[in-house]
């Protein structure tokens, strides 16, 4: 029970940071993006506060051994970088520029009862799930 | 137009880090938005309570600023829902074969400097920056 009342916990302080910080604004994040239009840099100071929070905060964490709720720390262990890694990265970033919404932000939009951010997020559950059944059918595939 | 907030921009961005710092040292978990969320798309993993746990609460936070500080929070979406189902299944996929999005790679990745995230968060910037100009100054808007 207590491993899930902290995840609860982080959602509702990600949640409030997003919406505090207008990330959750998909116009906001477009305006961001559009560098030769209306540029809006305020997702420079969230991404930089957002990092400087979290540096620190992660030094003093992994200071321990553990985390207090788990047996061990859950790292991801790839390091190299791969045209995987490249290739989907870069796919996300075109869907992103259209709609404005990534997942971190429109997940909180829907605590606003928005609908764009409900058809956004059940479009994008539908591609990662279509995504995963394609790549563990071609790893079955070519066993 | 929207407006430049450079301190609710700064307050928000020390929220999602504070976030990232909480469920890393309870649960030992990157708050990655995809990472999470992929985790309650069928079929779900063993572990699946605590995400479910961690969305309830991002979706419940800002209904609970709406309620208690008695003004709206800024939303505008002017996407075409047919564009909105396409960008989300793109952003679906490209988020799963590049294992994150600006909440894991570009916050929780670079605050480890885990080369991987880098690059991830540099090229899908770029790409995002791209399209939006193809989309407002080349074709003239969706």
């Amino acid at each position: 029970m207590r491993p899930i009342l902290s995840a609860l916990l982080a959602g509702l302080v990600f949640g409030a940071g997003i919406a505090v910080s207008g990330m959750i604004n998909p116009a906001k994040v477009l305006n961001f993006l559009d560098l030769a239009g209306a540029w809006d840099p305020s997702l420079i100071f969230v991404m930089g506060g957002a990092v400087a929070v979290a540096t620190i905060g992660y030094r003093l964490v992994f200071r321990r051994t553990r985390p207090l709720f788990d047996t061990s720390f859950h790292l991801p262990t790839r390091t190299t970088v791969d045209a995987r890694l490249v290739g989907g990265s870069a796919l996300f970033g075109v869907g992103w520029g259209i709609v404005g919404f990534c997942p971190g932000g429109a997940i909180p939009a829907l605590g606003l009862f928005e609908p764009d951010a409900a058809i956004f997020v059940v479009a994008m559950l539908a591609g990662l799930g279509a995504a995963r059944w394609f790549d563990s059918r071609r790893a079955q595939l070519a066993r | 137009m929207t407006q430049f907030t450079p301190i609710s921009a700064l307050l928000g961005g020390g929220l999602i880090g504070l976030s990232a710092v909480i469920l890393m040292a309870f649960n030992g978990r990157i708050a990655g938005a995809t990472g999470i969320a992929s985790g309650i798309v069928p079929p779900l993993p063993p572990d699946w309570r605590w995400r479910l746990a961690f969305i309830a609460g991002a979706v419940v936070a800002p209904a609970l600023i709406v309620v208690l500080g008695g003004r709206p929070i800024p939303f505008q979406s002017t996407i075409p829902t047919p564009w909105l189902v396409v960008g989300g299944l793109i952003v679906g996929v490209g988020a799963y074969f590049g294992n994150g999005c600006p909440s894991g790679h570009g916050v929780c990745g670079i605050s480890r400097l885990s080369p991987r995230s880098i690059v991830a968060t540099l090229t899908f910037m770029a790409t995002a920056i791209a399209t939006v100009f193809v989309v407002r100054h080349l074709v003239g808007g969706l």
